[in-house]
C-alpha cells in the first residue's frame, strides 16, 4: 500500500468521473420535477388568471343582487348563492353531527368484530363512489320515495351523504391524535366513557374535526352533478321564503321545500350558452365559486398547521 | 487523563509505535507489526473533529483518533456517547438530514484527502468507505441485486464481472454456500443473520478501503453474532475496521485497539489489550467493571 | 394526606352501600343510550351503500324487463331519447374509457414525477409549501375545471389541430388529468414516504446519488402504493362527471378517438337529469342502469386500489 499513492490517484479519480457523471441526472431529474411541478401550478395560475379576465366585469354589487335573466347582461346570480347558503346550511347541519359520531363511534366505541370491519369497508368505499352516483341515490330515495321533491332539504341530504366519508375520515384521525395517557387520566379521576369522549377527547381534536368539516364543505359548495341529478332548476327567479316570518311563530320551514339553484348549476347552464356573454356571467361566478372554495380550503390548512404546531404530545 | 489521551492519539505516527510494539498474546498481524516501527501505516485520521446536530446539539467534542489499516478499531461506551455519530461521519451520513455541521478533518490516506471537506462530494467519501448498519436493511429486491447494487451503481454493466464480484463477496460475508441456489429470492425471506451478513456482502462487493460497523450484532442471536465476529476477523486481513458495539466482550474479542467514548469525548484509546487490562483513565475503568453504561 | 383525600370522597361517596349502586346505574343508562346513538351514526355508512345498491337495481331491473342484457352489452348504438331506441352502453363506456385513458397519460408522469421530486429531492421547506398548494389544487371544483377546458384548453389544441371540433374528449381528458395530478401525487408521495429512512441509508451509504437512491430502491419499494394511487386515480378519471359534460360533448359517439367528441357514462346522466323526465318512464330508468354500470367500475378500481394501499402499509 505504501507504493501505491499512483494507484490510489487513479482510483480517485475513476470515482470522480463517475460521480461527475452520475450526479448529471441528479440535476435533469430536479428540474424534470420542478417543471412537473411547475406544470401543475403555472396551469392552476393560467386557468384562474384566464377565468379572472373573463369574468372581472360582471363581479360588481349588481351581480350579487340581480335574479338570472335572458338578456346576459342584466343577469346575476341571486338566487345562486341564496341557494348554496341554505343546502350548505342543511348540509352541515345534517352530515357534521352524523360524521362526527360515526367517527367517534368507530374510534372510541367500535368492538372489534366484523360489524365495525363492515362499517369501515362501506366509509371507505363510499369515499370512493363517484359524486353522480349519489345524485343517482337521492333522485330515487329523498325526490321520490320520500316525496321532498326538488327541494334545497333534499340537495342538502344528498351533499351531506356525500361528505360524510370526508367527516369520517378527518375526525378520526383527529381523534387518534389525542393519546391513550389523556383518556386514562380522565378515566382515573372516575371518568365514563362518554365523559372521557366529550370533555376530553372531542375538546382537543376540534381543530383537525374543523378541518375535515370545512374541506368537506369546500368540496360540497363546488358539487355540480349531484344536484342536476336531482333535478334542481337552473332557472330561477325568485328566493326561497324567508326563514324568520313576522308573525307567530316567527320561524318557518318552508324554505326547505322551496325548490332552488346553486352556484355551480347556474355556472352550467350559462356554460351551456352559445352567446359570449352568458360565457362571461359563466366565468364571474366561476371566480365567485373559486374564491370560497380556495378560501375555506386556505382556513383548513392554516388551521391544520397552526394547531400542529401548538399542541405537541 | 486528558494528557493520556492526548498522546495515545494525536501526535499519529510516534504514538502508535509505542502500542504496536507493547506485548501482544494474540498473534500480532504479520506485515504490519514491523513496518509499524519505522511509520504507523495509518488509514485515517480524524483529528479535532467536532460535529453538532441541527446546528445547536455538540454531539462530539474534539475528536482525535488514528484508524490503522487493516486492523480492527472498536469504539466502546454507554448510549448517547456518540459513537454511532463518530462512525457516521466517516462515511457522510449525516450529510443525509439538514442542519447537520462537521467541524475539523477526517483525514484518509495515503492521498490526504479530507473527507469531511465541503468540496468532497459525500458520494465520493461513500464509494471508498461503506457501511454495516445496526439493523439489517437489505434491499426490497433479490439476494443478488442487493450485492449488486454497489456495483450498478458504479456503472458495471458487464454481467460476467458482476457474477464474479457477487460471488466473490458472499463467500467474502461466509454466506455463498448457503445462497448460492436462491440468488433470486427475494432477501427479506433470509434468517436475520443471513441478512445481516448479505448486508455485509454488500459492503464488500465493492471493494471499500474502510469498512464501518454500526452495532452490527445488536439485533442478532448468539450464534449469529459469533459468525459475524468471525467474519469480522477474517476480514481485516483485506480491509481496515472501524466497529461500534456497546458489547465489551465483543470489542474485546475482535478489536485491535478499542476507544472509550463518553458525553461526545474520546476518553481514551489504545490498544484493546490495554484498554481492557489497564485502562488508564477512572471513567474508562468504571465502564469496563460494569459500574455505569 | 390523610384528610385531604378522604374529605372530597365522602360527600360523593355516602356510607349507605345501595346508594352508590344506584348513583352507577343512573350513570349507565345514558351511557348506553349514547353507545347506541353514535352506532347508528357510524352503521349509517352501511346504510348509506345499502341504499345505493338497492335504487340502482332496482330502478335498473325495470329497465331490464324492457331491455335485455344481451342488448345492453352489445348493441354499439345508445339512443334512448330518439324515436328508434337503442340500448347499448358500448359507446358511453368507451367515451368514459379514452377520456379517462387521456387523463391517466397526463396525470400518471406528472403525478409520479413530483412524488419522487416531493419525497425524494426537496427541501423540507420546498415540501412545506408545495404540500397545501396541492391540496388546494385538488379543492378547486370540477365545474371551473369544466370550463376551463370548453374555452381555454380546446381553443388552444385547436390552434395545433385546426379540425378539431368544439366538444372532444382530447380536451376534456387533459384537464381532467391536471385535475388529478394532485391527487395521483399526493397518494403516491405517501407510499415513497412510507419506504423506511433506514433502507435509503443502506443505498446512500453504497454511495448511490439521489437519483439512484430514488429509481433504483425506493420507487421500486413502494410499486404496490404507486399503482395504487394510479387505480385510485383511474377510479376518479371515471367517474368525473363536469368536466366532460361541460368539454367533451352529450352526443353518444362509439370511437377510440380521442380528437372526436362523445358522451360518457356521467355525461350522459347529466343531460338526461337536465330535461323533464317523467318519473318510472323508460327513459328515466336508463340512468340508473347507466349508473349501475359505473358503480360497478368504480369499485372495482376502489377495491383493487385499496388492496395495494393496504399492502405497502403493512409492508414495513
Amino acid at each position: 500500500m505504501s507504493a501505491a499513492d499512483p494507484t490510489a490517484d487513479t482510483r480517485l479519480h475513476g470515482i470522480r468521473a463517475l460521480i461527475a457523471r452520475h450526479k448529471r441526472w441528479d440535476y435533469i431529474f430536479s428540474v424534470i420535477g420542478l417543471v412537473a411541478m411547475m406544470i401543475g401550478i403555472v396551469t392552476l395560475l393560467a386557468l384562474f388568471i384566464d377565468l379572472v379576465l373573463d369574468g372581472y366585469g360582471k363581479l360588481n354589487y349588481d351581480f350579487f343582487t340581480s335574479f338570472p335573466s335572458r338578456r346576459a347582461a342584466g343577469a346575476g346570480i341571486l338566487s345562486a348563492w341564496v341557494g348554496t347558503v341554505l343546502v350548505m346550511l342543511v348540509t352541515a347541519l345534517a352530515g357534521v353531527p352524523l360524521g362526527v359520531a360515526a367517527a367517534i363511534y368507530l374510534e372510541e366505541y367500535a368492538p372489534r368484530n366484523w360489524m365495525t370491519d363492515l362499517i369501515e369497508i362501506n366509509v371507505t368505499n363510499l369515499a370512493g363512489v363517484p359524486s353522480i352516483v349519489y345524485g343517482l341515490l337521492a333522485l330515487g330515495l329523498f325526490v321520490y320515495q320520500l316525496d321532498l321533491g326538488q327541494s334545497i332539504l333534499a340537495a342538502g341530504l344528498t351533499l351531506a351523504l356525500l361528505i360524510l366519508p370526508v367527516v369520517i375520515v378527518a375526525t378520526r384521525e383527529a381523534i387518534r391524535a389525542v393519546p391513550g395517557a389523556i383518556r386514562e387520566a380522565a378515566y382515573a379521576v372516575g371518568a365514563t366513557k362518554w365523559q372521557t369522549v366529550a370533555h376530553h377527547v372531542l375538546p382537543y381534536s376540534t381543530a383537525g374535526i374543523l378541518t375535515g368539516v370545512i374541506i368537506g364543505m369546500a368540496r360540497a359548495i363546488g358539487e355540480t352533478a349531484p344536484i342536476i341529478t336531482i333535478g334542481a332548476l337552473t332557472f330561477i327567479a325568485f328566493l326561497p321564503p324567508s326563514p324568520v316570518t313576522t308573525e307567530p311563530p316567527f320561524i318557518s320551514f318552508d324554505w326547505l321545500f322551496a325548490p332552488f339553484t346553486v352556484l355551480p348549476i347556474q355556472m352550467f347552464s350559462w356554460l351551456s350558452r352559445p352567446q359570449a356573454a352568458f360565457l362571461e356571467n359563466a366565468a364571474a361566478t366561476g371566480v365567485v365559486i373559486i374564491v370560497m372554495t380556495l378560501a375555506m380550503n386556505a382556513v383548513a390548512i392554516v388551521i391544520r398547521y397552526r394547531f400542529r404546531k401548538r399542541i405537541k404530545w | 487523563m486528558k494528557r493520556k489521551t492526548r498522546t495515545a492519539a494525536q501526535p499519529a505516527a510516534p504514538a502508535y509505535n509505542g502500542d504496536m510494539r507493547s506485548p501482544d498474546e494474540k498473534t500480532p498481524v504479520p506485515a504490519a507489526a514491523p513496518q509499524a516501527a519505522i511509520a504507523a501505516p495509518i488509514k485515517a485520521q480524524a483529528q479535532k473533529l467536532h460535529f453538532y446536530y441541527g446546528g445547536t446539539v455538540h454531539a462530539l467534542k474534539d475528536i482525535n483518533l488514528d484508524l490503522a489499516e487493516k486492523q480492527v478499531t472498536a469504539l466502546i461506551g454507554p448510549s448517547g456517547c456518540g459513537k454511532s455519530t463518530f462512525l457516521r461521519c466517516f462515511n457522510r451520513m449525516h450529510d443525509l438530514y439538514p442542519g447537520n455541521r462537521y467541524e475539523g478533518e477526517i483525514r484518509m490516506h495515503p492521498d490526504n484527502v479530507n473527507i469531511l471537506a465541503r468540496q468532497v462530494d459525500p458520494i465520493e467519501v461513500r464509494m471508498r468507505i461503506s457501511m454495516v448498519f445496526q439493523k439489517p436493511n437489505p434491499f426490497p429486491k433479490s439476494i443478488y441485486e442487493n450485492v449488486a447494487y454497489g456495483l450498478r451503481v458504479r456503472g458495471v454493466r458487464s454481467r460476467g464481472l458482476m457474477d464474479d464480484k457477487v460471488e466473490e463477496a458472499l463467500r467474502g460475508a461466509a454466506l455463498w454456500d448457503e445462497v448460492k441456489d436462491r440468488l433470486p429470492d427475494l432477501a427479506f425471506n433470509l434468517s436475520g443473520g443471513q441478512q445481516q451478513r448479505l448486508c455485509i456482502a454488500r459492503a464488500l462487493a465493492t471493494d471499500p478501503e474502510i469498512l464501518l460497523f454500526d452495532e452490527p450484532t445488536s439485533a442478532l442471536d448468539p450464534i449469529a453474532t459469533a459468525s459475524i465476529e468471525e467474519l469480522i476477523t477474517e476480514l481485516k486481513l483485506k480491509v481496515t475496521i472501524l466497529i461500534v458495539t456497546h458489547n465489551m466482550q465483543q470489542a474485546a474479542r475482535v478489536s485491535d485497539y478499542t476507544a472509550f467514548m463518553h458525553l461526545g469525548e474520546l476518553v481514551e484509546f489504545g490498544d484493546t489489550n490495554t484498554i481492557f487490562t489497564n485502562p488508564s483513565n477512572r471513567r474508562t475503568e468504571d465502564y469496563i467493571t460494569g459500574r455505569y453504561g | 394526606m390523610g384528610p385531604l383525600v378522604t374529605q372530597p370522597l365522602d360527600p360523593v361517596n355516602p356510607p349507605a352501600q345501595p346508594s352508590r349502586f344506584a348513583y352507577q346505574a343512573r350513570r349507565h343508562l345514558p351511557e348506553r343510550i349514547i353507545q347506541w346513538i353514535l352506532f347508528l351514526a357510524a352503521f349509517s355508512a352501511v346504510t348509506v351503500t345499502i341504499a345505493i345498491v338497492v335504487i340502482l337495481v332496482y330502478e335498473s331491473l325495470g329497465f331490464f324487463r324492457h331491455v335485455s342484457l344481451w342488448d345492453f352489452l352489445t348493441d354499439t348504438q345508445w339512443t334512448p331519447l330518439f324515436s328508434d331506441k337503442h340500448f347499448g352502453i358500448l359507446p358511453l363506456v368507451a367515451g368514459t374509457l379514452v377520456t379517462t385513458f387521456v387523463a391517466l397519460a397526463v396525470s400518471v408522469p406528472l403525478g409520479t414525477v413530483i412524488a419522487i421530486y416531493l419525497s425524494e429531492f426537496a427541501s423540507h421547506s420546498v415540501r412545506e409549501i408545495v404540500k397545501p398548494f396541492l391540496e388546494l389544487l385538488s379543492g378547486v371544483p370540477t365545474i371551473v375545471y369544466g370550463y376551463f377546458a370548453l374555452l381555454f384548453v380546446t381553443p388552444l389544441l385547436q390552434l395545433f389541430l385546426p379540425d378539431l371540433p368544439g366538444f372532444n374528449m382530447l380536451s376534456a381528458g387533459l384537464v381532467m388529468g391536471i385535475m388529478i395530478i394532485p391527487y395521483v401525487a399526493s397518494v403516491s408521495e405517501d407510499a415513497m414516504r412510507a419506504v423506511p429512512m433506514h433502507i435509503r441509508e443502506g443505498s446512500y451509504a453504497m454511495g448511490a446519488t439521489r437519483f439512484q437512491t430514488a429509481i433504483r430502491v425506493v420507487t421500486p419499494a413502494a410499486t404496490s402504493g404507486l399503482v395504487a394511487a394510479y387505480i385510485l386515480g383511474i377510479s376518479r378519471a371515471v367517474g368525473e362527471t363536469m368536466v366532460v359534460a361541460v368539454a367533451a360533448g352529450t352526443q353518444p359517439n362509439l370511437t377510440w378517438n380521442p380528437l372526436e367528441g362523445a358522451a360518457t357514462i356521467s355525461a350522459y346522466i347529466v343531460q338526461v337529469s337536465l330535461g323533464d323526465l317523467p318519473h318510472g318512464s323508460l327513459e328515466y330508468q336508463t340512468i340508473f342502469a347507466a349508473g349501475l354500470v359505473l358503480l360497478l367500475m368504480t369499485l372495482a378500481f376502489n377495491v383493487v386500489g385499496h388492496l395495494l394501499r393496504k399492502r405497502f402499509r403493512e409492508a414495513y
